[in-house]
């Protein structure tokens, strides 16, 4: 519609590494005046980091970002807010303990504009001396939006805007959004909900594997075309990790581990699955769909506010993860620094859970111990060259050391939460062959990854979590990448009853 | 990258060393000024004066232990000075009143007590440890003096077989030592090869992992400051022993130096780090610089100042010198 103004801002062969990964590559996006663009990809692909990189946050190693044709400096945050990019953040950008009135001061908004669009939000109501911790989420949202407005932007960057707030107020937030248009601004949208996109968005540019993979013209019936080019060439990686091998058709044990219409909050409703005896359930949701909220329920982190869980038939309830381990059930979280003692040795990271009951503070059976720990190094293959303290080890020894502690202290259920974000493909081999042996001597794994091709190679079963619910239970040998990337972002929900 | 390991090799290798085993240079040290002393004051480094030096290390080294365990999850433990004195104080008074024998576990309750309360405000109630045994210390000492207004015609007496235990010598060896070889041999044991010990070092790096691990903290608080309590009590009638004058102010002035002496010997205050063999040469050290200041003669204030820029001091070389990377 605007094709002959000049870009409003152009980002052109940007690329950053982080030591051996290739975060961005040549990656571009472009926003005219009066344009809406959606900036999509996968887990992974690159898209919060080209968020940091045009909000200041980062510094590229190559490539530069131009507003209304001048040269963003990178220098910091500020200077990028300087120049008319203005970011509204998943986190709200409200310092809890001022009153509205003193943030809008921090950031030299106006008052009347900023009254002027939370009217149009529908909060026109809101006081201003209000103190902003004391309010909700999602009108904390609304603010961070209205400031960003009232700040008149030359470039809005919407990160998730949509999330975690109420339909009639994600209704508002478009209504708005979209009469940005008029203003001749242009607006970087992200968000996981086609509809969405679809709602407000003219042009889709689409990032994979830190690349700009191609930008297309939103229009009915797009989703299939992004999601192809999300996942593009991500089959080679399949056939590098080889075929270890899926389930064959072994019978389903009865269940281990029963969530009935589990629910955290508003981000995690009623979900309800069996995970059976022997068996790797897969998780795949996108970033922040309530797959957290399930791990940290399910590992006696979090109490979930409705619904139950029952192990081997029997209804349980847990106060601390240390009930959650008493039946069995260990969890592995997806961020591998808050599990293991970093200056300690591979040796006492595996035998912490022994020394956890205070019936067994006293001293230690040492060649028993030994023995143990020994079997499970054994087991995972952890390369223990590096004597003396963890943080010498490489990431992906380190991921082994998190679940041989669990295979060590015999547990019959292991919760994953994306045991091979980050690792090396080496590690990764050795991994899924792992899962499937365990799963072959009766342990049940519950599975989250963020990379869609493990599922068939790791998986017995696969359910998939958008929004806080399980929209569809798919059996693994079935799935393919694409159905698995669509139903992640809720394009298939009709299938759920049938599975 | 060969060149400079072939540059700093040795340095290197020294480096090394001094991480693994941190008590080397802490040894060197308290050599150096051992070796100062004699220089400063010819002879005075006899038989007498070892006995001395090890007798008036031996409670603070105590006192340090409590400030070692604490230390290695993260916290510290303030009222150990007012356990102390408290333990003191009832045992001299109730001497008197209920025997030499009973006066024993009638001293050491009140020091568990106050453990346990700390324990339950750090573990439970998740206080800072800091302001918890800071306030319990402040409640403790208030007790003390009602305490003392009850039981103030009843006067005071040091049981014989501490004051042997505190001020008795045999050799350069102090009776004290009977009290206190197993005591450190029961503590080193305890850190490196129990369980317990094991989940200090882990809640003290890393809370989060330990409670993935199962392990629930509370009770590990609530077992710790009672432990450190009850050391804390035991000091106590040791230094009765030593000092033989009872008062409300008896162990309270040797808080700071015990903290001192864990913080010298290589505890970590942010937790996780930190070896009690460290502890008991920092307070050994801590001990032989306090004579050196009283023997050069120097004004009161001079000394304190002195000593805290020397403890500074020292604590800055030894974190560089043992921490790698």
């Amino acid at each position: 519609m605007s094709e002959s103004r000049i870009p409003l801002l152009e980002a052109s062969s940007v690329t950053k590494v982080f030591g051996a990964v290739r975060a961005l590559e040549n990656a571009s996006l472009e926003v005219r005046a009066g344009e809406i663009v959606a900036l999509l990809g996968a887990n992974g692909a690159g898209k919060s980091t080209l968020v940091k990189i045009l909000t200041g946050a980062l510094r590229p190693d190559q490539g530069r970002v131009r507003i209304r044709g001048s040269e963003l400096a990178f220098a910091s945050p500020t200077d990028a807010r300087k120049s008319g990019l203005i970011p509204v953040y998943q986190e709200s950008s409200m310092i809890p303990d001022l009153t509205v009135a003193d943030n809008l001061r921090l950031t030299d908004t106006g008052t009347e504009p900023f009254r002027h669009w939370l009217n149009e939000l529908g909060m026109g109501d809101l006081r201003l001396d209000a103190r902003t911790s004391g309010l909700p989420l999602a009108t904390l949202r609304i603010l961070d939006l209205a400031r960003a407005i009232a700040d008149d932007p030359v470039v809005l960057l919407l990160d998730e805007i949509t999330a975690a707030l109420p339909t009639d107020l994600v209704q508002k937030v478009l209504e708005v959004v979209r009469s940005q248009k008029d203003r001749n601004c242009g607006i970087i949208f992200i968000s996981h909900r086609f509809i969405e996109i679809g709602a407000v968005c003219d042009r889709a540019s689409v990032l994979r594997d830190g690349r700009t993979v191609g930008s297309l013209d939103v229009r009915p019936g797009v989703e299939d075309q992004v999601v192809e080019m999300m996942l593009g060439g991500s089959l080679d990686s399949t056939a590098a990790v080889g075929d270890s091998g899926v389930a064959g058709d072994r019978a389903a044990g009865p269940p281990r581990l029963r969530a009935n219409g589990l629910s955290a909050g508003d981000n995690l409703v009623e979900v309800t699955f069996e995970l059976r005896h022997g068996e790797v359930l897969g998780v795949v949701a996108l970033e922040g769909q309530g797959q957290d909220e399930l791990f940290e329920v399910l590992s006696g982190f979090e109490r979930p506010t409705g619904g139950t869980i029952e192990v081997d038939g029997a209804p349980v309830v847990f106060q601390h993860p240390a009930d959650a381990i008493e039946v069995g059930l260990a969890y592995v979280p997806g961020d591998r620094a808050t599990a293991l003692l970093m200056q300690r040795s591979v040796h006492e990271n595996i035998a912490l859970p022994f020394s956890a009951k205070a019936s067994a503070w006293g001293a230690i059976p040492k060649r028993r111990e030994r023995e143990r720990v020994a079997e499970a190094i054994e087991r995972l293959q952890i390369d223990t060259r590096a004597q003396g303290e963890l943080r010498r080890l490489s990431g992906g020894n380190q991921q082994k050391v998190t679940i041989g502690r669990w295979t060590a202290a015999n547990a019959k259920t292991l919760l994953l939460f994306d045991p091979t974000r980050g690792i090396d493909i080496r590690t990764k081999r050795q991994i899924y062959p792992l899962m499937r042996e365990l799963a072959a001597q009766g342990t049940s794994v519950l599975y989250y990854t963020s990379e869609l091709e493990e599922i068939p190679l790791v998986c017995d079963r696969v359910v998939v979590i958008f929004s806080g619910r399980i929209v569809d239970t798919i059996n693994a040998r079935d799935v393919d990448e694409s159905m698995l990337m669509r139903a992640a972002y809720g394009l298939r929900p009709s299938s759920a009853e049938a599975a | 990258m060969t060149e400079a390991a072939a540059d700093g090799g040795y340095g290197i290798r020294f480096k090394r060393l001094l991480s693994e085993y941190p008590v080397i240079p802490l040894i060197l040290l308290l050599t150096a000024l051992i070796v100062a002393l004699e220089i400063i004051r010819p002879g005075i480094v006899n038989e007498r004066w070892i006995a001395n030096t090890i007798k008036f290390a031996i409670p603070l080294a105590m006192l340090a232990s409590c400030q070692t365990l604490t230390m290695l999850t993260g916290g510290i433990d303030l009222s150990v000075g007012t356990i102390a004195t408290i333990s003191a104080f009832v045992m001299a008074t109730q001497v008197t009143l209920s025997g030499s024998a009973a006066a024993i576990p009638i001293a050491l309750a009140p020091a568990i007590l106050l453990g346990l309360v700390n324990g339950f405000g750090v573990g439970v109630c998740r206080v800072h440890p800091l302001i918890m045994t800071l306030g319990t210390g402040l409640i403790g000492i208030g007790c003390l003096q009602v305490y003392q207004r009850f039981v103030i015609a009843t006067g005071s007496e040091v049981p014989d077989y501490l004051a042997w235990l505190g001020t008795g010598r045999f050799w350069i060896l102090p009776h004290s030592l009977l009290l206190f070889v197993p005591f450190a041999i029961g503590v080193i044991f305890m850190l490196r090869r129990t369980g317990f010990g094991r989940l200090l070092y882990a809640l003290g790096e890393n809370e989060n992992a330990t409670r993935l691990s199962g392990v629930r903290g509370w009770q590990v608080h609530l077992a710790l400051y009672a432990l450190s309590g009850l050391i804390a009590g035991i000091t106590g009638l040791l230094y009765l022993g030593l000092i033989k004058a009872p008062s409300l102010s008896l162990v309270e002035p040797r808080l700071l130096p015990a903290v001192a002496a864990a913080v010298i010997g290589g505890t970590s205050i942010f937790g996780g780090r930190g070896t009690y063999s460290g502890t008991i040469i920092g307070a050994l050290i801590l001990t032989v610089l306090t004579t050196m200041l009283t023997v050069m003669q120097i004004p009161e204030g001079t000394r304190r100042l002195l000593f805290g820029v020397i403890i500074l001091a020292v604590t800055a070389i030894y974190l560089r010198l043992t921490d790698e990377s």
